[in-house]
Order: structure tokens, then C-alpha cells, then sequence
């Protein structure tokens, strides 16, 4: 193990504090007894039982998270099935302009995906709300899906597949018995992935979304230009737990699966 | 695998096995016909217009080099590859079209290929599971599989739990599991140690006269093939150059590609000077007239040949040996002694000549050797040691 120098702690701290600081600051001040959210009034819960009781804050979280529930679903079916033709159908024709169409969500911004999709959603006369929502969030994280999935299938034996064939299995059941336990590890982590991407996102869905469908995220952004409050702040480090819980789920499976590649 | 697992092999008598000639039988049906079969990749034509037939009971080796379309053979046999033009017949049914899981072929793959997320009995039974046996059922020929390859006991393991050994034993049950008319083998000992594959290889052996099943073995390594197989195949891009059983490959090969690739051999280059009846005369620049017995020489005179000879054929001394063998004089270039044998090189027709592989076999434990370096020899051969070769 190689030992950092006193220089490089000092960065390393100054690193973390500029990212993690402002954090930090939230989630102390969520436990702050005084209603200033900048002055001190010592420790108290009592914003967490305020945000218990703020019916319209608990209907936008239970919406965000049924969304994000369904949305990771279908990002995650439709990013398999992505992953599988991209790398089990070697370089069919159009395979360059097909990945790049799932890719693109990744690098495009999200002010150019939501516009586009509200667009898509008035033109074709869908009411907007929930679903528009949710569908928009499966294509942007479909993408991440696609990426997370395929590293795990270019590592994969294809003889595997071929046994399970050889043995009578058809090509579906060789999927079910052989290629998804295999892969499951990456398909979890994919999902935990489109999860916490629809969890965060406020910018699309307010593009797609219409009367009706608040999204945490929206609810808290528009609270926040009236005032930042305590009860603000106690939502947020509840949803900071939520992603991270999210995000270190995620990193556990694929670095399980990772050290269950390298037994083989 | 135990050294002592292993049974003494049963009575499968040379006589019967020497009977067992269905290729020559033309009543004989054959298992898998191979009819103009052709597969290309792009520009590489894998297998080039191949017609073969292999027969029940049979234990059929490919052997060639990498590259040579064996692999290709095999995985169009599975159903992994489709020909681009050609039938593959299996008991007279085309099954060209027919996809992998419909086959009646089952392939035990190079690198196993078990279900890591399986335990060994699932592995085995999982084919079973596919044609949709009872549990019971499916328990018992599970046992009697795991029993087959001296695994009982081990079912309940994962296959990271084995050793290499008893992987490839668990592949060899699941393959055989479902009891196919023929089973493929794709480099069956290629990840095994010398000692366990010279075991390994008997065993299968008795395993394929038990069972009866049609066996293909594919494999680069000469030693097992000849070991194995009532009939063998060599393979040279995308062709099959000679097929018969192991000892017709071996003393009478077609091509100095087979004659070299199947064993070791010495090259002499020379021009017939004379064909009386079944006996050639050939004048060698290097080792001056020799005489070779064939019984179709085809050859003409002034015809340019090219002599084989394998390094244990020839038999090494001081003194000029008697008449009516071939003989040449040469100088000992080099000994390597292996313990069976000393391969010693011989240089003929002085320094620039050609340097002989000799063959001796050392059949008593004197260590001090009768032969040694720079001693001048005399190389014979009897008349019917010699292969004439097209050049």
C-alpha cells in the first residue's frame, strides 16, 4: 500500500469537503431546532415529524417512487433486451447507428430530451401525467441500463448457451435457466441504476408531466422558491439516504458478481 | 481421479474390435452421413465440399491442425453452424436445418462448459429436465450417470468445487446423460495433466464399447487420437486428406502431410531408376540406390520420389550389416536420450547432407551406451520400410 504525502491528504480533504460539504450541511441542519435554517437552535427531529404530517410532500413521494419503480422496469427489460442484440448479433447491419440510438439519451441534455418528449406527447395527443412521465424516464435510463448490462454479457461464455441448446434447452429457456442467473448481478444493479436516475430527475419531468403528477423533486423545488425550510432539508436527507442505499446496492452486486468472474 | 479408479480394460477383445469394420461393410448404414458439405467465414472456406460417413458404434477421431475446419465439422454437426451448401444426414433424416436443441447429438465442449450456478446433479440432470422427466426419474439417472463416472457422492457440489478432472467427468455425464445416438468431443483431454489423460483416455474407451454409443472425438493431439479411435481422420484445410484406422494411417499414409503430421519421419528425396514388379529402385542423392516393396507404385521411371522413413524402421550399426537390406553410411550427429527411446541423428551423404532420425528402442538398463558421438554408423532398412511419397 502506497502512503499518501501530507500535500496530497490536504488535497484529498479539500476534494471531498468542496463535494461534500454542502451535503453534509443539509442533512446537519435537518436535525436544527431553530425554523432559520442558517442559525443553530440545537438538535431536534421535530422537522421529520413536520414532513410526516405534509400530506402533499408525502403524495409526491409516494408518486416519484411508483414511478421510478415502474420506469426502472421497463428501462431495465428494455436495456437487456438492447444489450442482447448488441452483443450476441455481432455486427448486424445498422448495429452502429442502433447502439448510438440507445446511447444518445446518455450525452444528450435533459432540457433537449424533455422538450423533445413534450413535444412527441402534445403532438400525438396524449394526456399528460404519470405515464408520459414514466415513459420518459425509461428512454433516458435505458441507455445506462444498455451499458451496465452489456459489460457483464461481453464477459460472458457463449459455450454456456450452446451447452444448454446442445442439451435441448430452446433459445428462450436457454435465457431463463442459463443467461439470466448469470447475469442477474448486472440486471439488479441496472435496475437500482434507472431507479435512483428517476428518483433525482426534475428537469424531464417537468417537461412530461402534467396536473395531477407532482414529483418529489418537483414538489421540493417549488417549496424551495418560497423559502428554503427545515422540513426541506429533512426530505432531502431522506432521499439522500434513499439514493445512497440505491447506489451501494447497485456497486455491492457488480462488484460480487466481479469476483465471482474472477473464480472462474 | 485416482490412478486406482480406474478398472483393468474388460473384455473387449482385439479379435472383436478388429471385426468391427462397418466402413467396409457396404451393407453397413451409416450413423451421420456428411454429403458435399461446404462452410465458409468471409473469405475463409472452413470446410470444403466434405463428404464422410461415421457408423453406430463407431469411435471416430478428427485430428488435424488448428485452423483445418475440424471445429467447424463438429459445431455444424451440433447445429451450431449451418453449412452453405451440402446435407448433413443423421440415420438418413436430413437434419441439416434442424436447430441445436432438436438434435439427437450431444457435445461435451472444450471447456466444459458447466452452469456455474448449478450444482453437479443439476448440471447433469438438466437436460433431462428439458425433455421433461419425472423428478424420480430424473434422480435415478442422475445417480446412475454420477455412478458412470465414479463421481457418487459429489452431486450436491458446484462446479467450482471440483477439481479438472472431475469437471470434465461431470461434462462427459451431462452429455451423456440423455443417452444421444453420438457424442461429440471437442478436445476432451486438452485442459487435463499427461498422467491423468493417458487414464482418462481408457476410460473412455471402455466407456464408448459399454455404452455403445457412436463417439467423435476432435483433436490436435496425435497420440490420443491414435489411442482412441477405431478410424481416424486427418484434416488439412478444410479437407479430409486420408481416412482409416489408426496403424493404415500410420505405415501407409497418402501424403507426406499425413506422414508427417501423424508421427515423425525421415525425407529422402531421390529419382526411380528402375520398377521390377512390385520393387522400385530409386537413386538418392545423399544415400545412393535404395529399394523400396510397393505394391502400387504408379511411379515411372526417372520419376521424381520421395522416401519415408520412420526413425524406428531403421536399424543403426558399425559394421556394414548383410545383403539384401538397404543400407547407407553415416555419421552421428546428435543423441537425445528420452528413457524408452534414443533419437539419434544420423547425417548422411557428408557434411550438407541430410540428417535421419533414428529410433532406438532401449531394452535392457545398460547405461553406457553403444553408440556415441562422431562414431560412423551404418543406417538399414528392410525393403518394405521405405513409403514412397509423391514430392
Amino acid at each position: 500500500m502506497k502512503r499518501l504525502g501530507p500535500g496530497l491528504i490536504l488535497a484529498l480533504v479539500a476534494g471531498f469537503a468542496f463535494l461534500y460539504l454542502p451535503i453534509l450541511a443539509l442533512i446537519a441542519y435537518s436535525f436544527n431546532a431553530s425554523r432559520l435554517v442558517t442559525v443553530w437552535g440545537g438538535f431536534s427531529t421535530h422537522w421529520y415529524g413536520a414532513l410526516m404530517r405534509n400530506e402533499p410532500l408525502l403524495d409526491a413521494a409516494w408518486l416519484s417512487l411508483r414511478l421510478a419503480c415502474v420506469s426502472a422496469t421497463l428501462a431495465t427489460v428494455l436495456g437487456t433486451l438492447a444489450a442482447l442484440a448488441l452483443a450476441r448479433h455481432g455486427r448486424f447491419r445498422g448495429r452502429t447507428l442502433f447502439s448510438g440510438m440507445v446511447l444518445a439519451p446518455l450525452v444528450m441534455p435533459e432540457v433537449i430530451t424533455g422538450l423533445s418528449l413534450l413535444l412527441l406527447f402534445v403532438a400525438a395527443e396524449i394526456e399528460r401525467g404519470f405515464w408520459t412521465v414514466t415513459i420518459a424516464h425509461a428512454t433516458f435510463s435505458l441507455g445506462f441500463a444498455c451499458i451496465v448490462i452489456q459489460a457483464r454479457l461481453v464477459g460472458f461464455d457463449r459455450s454456456l448457451e450452446e451447452a444448454a441448446q446442445d442439451l435441448g434447452a430452446t433459445p428462450l429457456m436457454t435465457f431463463w435457466t442459463v443467461t439470466l442467473p448469470l447475469i442477474w448481478p448486472a440486471v439488479a444493479a441496472a435496475w437500482m441504476l434507472a431507479l435512483t436516475l428517476s428518483l433525482d430527475d426534475l428537469v424531464i419531468a417537468s417537461f412530461t408531466t402534467g396536473p395531477g403528477a407532482t414529483t418529489l423533486p418537483m414538489r421540493l423545488y417549488s417549496a424551495v422558491r418560497l423559502g428554503v425550510s427545515p422540513e426541506i432539508n429533512a426530505a432531502c436527507t431522506l432521499m439522500i439516504g434513499a439514493v445512497a442505499v440505491a447506489v451501494i446496492a447497485a456497486s455491492l452486486l457488480l462488484k460480487r458478481e466481479r469476483m465471482a468472474g474472477a473464480d472462474k | 481421479m485416482g490412478q486406482g479408479t480406474f478398472a483393468k480394460r474388460k473384455a473387449s477383445p482385439g479379435s472383436v474390435r478388429r471385426a468391427f469394420q462397418p466402413w467396409n461393410d457396404p451393407q453397413a448404414r451409416p450413423l451421420v452421413e456428411f454429403r458435399n458439405v461446404t462452410k465458409r467465414f468471409g473469405p475463409v472456406t472452413a470446410v470444403d465440399g466434405l463428404s464422410l460417413s461415421l457408423y453406430p458404434r463407431e469411435f471416430f477421431a478428427l485430428l488435424g491442425p488448428s485452423g483445418c475446419g475440424k471445429t467447424t465439422l463438429m459445431r455444424m454437426l451440433a447445429g451450431f453452424e449451418r453449412p452453405d451448401s451440402g446435407a448433413i444426414l443423421l440415420d438418413g433424416v436430413d437434419i441439416t436445418a434442424v436447430p441445436p436443441h432438436l438434435r439427437p447429438v450431444n457435445m461435451m465442449f472444450q471447456s466444459y462448459a458447466l452452469f456455474p450456478h448449478l450444482s453437479v446433479a443439476d448440471n447433469i440432470g438438466y437436460g433431462l429436465r428439458r425433455e421433461g422427466l419425472a423428478r424420480p426419474e430424473i434422480a435415478r439417472r442422475v445417480a446412475e450417470m454420477l455412478a458412470l463416472v465414479k463421481l457418487e457422492g459429489l452431486g450436491a457440489r458446484r462446479p467450482d468445487q471440483l477439481s479438472g478432472g472431475q469437471r470434465q467427468r461431470v461434462a462427459l455425464a451431462r452429455s451423456l446423460a440423455k443417452r444421444p445416438k453420438l457424442l461429440l468431443l471437442d478436445e476432451p483431454m486438452a485442459a487435463l495433466d499427461r498422467k491423468l489423460r493417458e487414464a482418462t483416455q481408457f476410460e473412455l474407451m471402455d466407456l464408448q464399447s459399454t455404452l455403445g454409443t457412436a463417439f467423435m472425438v476432435v483433436t490436435h493431439d496425435q497420440d490420443e487420437a491414435m489411442t482412441m479411435a477405431d478410424r481416424m481422420a486427418v484434416m488439412d484445410h478444410g479437407r479430409l486428406v486420408q481416412i482409416g484406422p489408426p496403424d493404415v494411417i500410420y505405415e501407409a499414409p497418402v501424403s507426406r502431410y499425413v506422414a508427417e503430421f501423424v508421427g515423425d519421419i525421415n525425407v529422402l528425396e531421390g529419382r526411380v531408376s528402375a520398377v521390377e514388379g512390385d520393387l522400385v529402385r530409386v537413386e538418392s542423392a545423399v544415400a545412393g540406390p535404395l529399394e523400396l516393396d510397393e505394391d502400387a507404385p504408379g511411379f515411372a521411371l526417372g520419376d521424381t520420389l520421395l522416401v519415408g522413413l520412420r526413425p524406428e524402421k531403421i536399424a543403426l550399426s558399425h559394421d556394414e550389416p548383410a545383403q539384401g537390406l538397404n543400407k547407407v553410411r553415416g555419421e552421428i550427429w546428435d543423441i537425445g536420450y528420452l528413457g524408452d527411446v534414443t533419437m539419434i541423428q544420423v547425417m548422411v551423404g557428408g557434411e550438407g547432407g541430410t540428417l535421419l532420425k533414428v529410433a532406438l528402442a532401449n531394452r535392457t538398463r545398460r547405461i553406457e551406451r553403444p553408440f556415441a558421438w562422431d562414431d560412423a554408423v551404418w543406417l538399414s532398412w528392410d525393403v518394405e520400410a521405405g513409403l514412397a511419397l509423391a514430392p
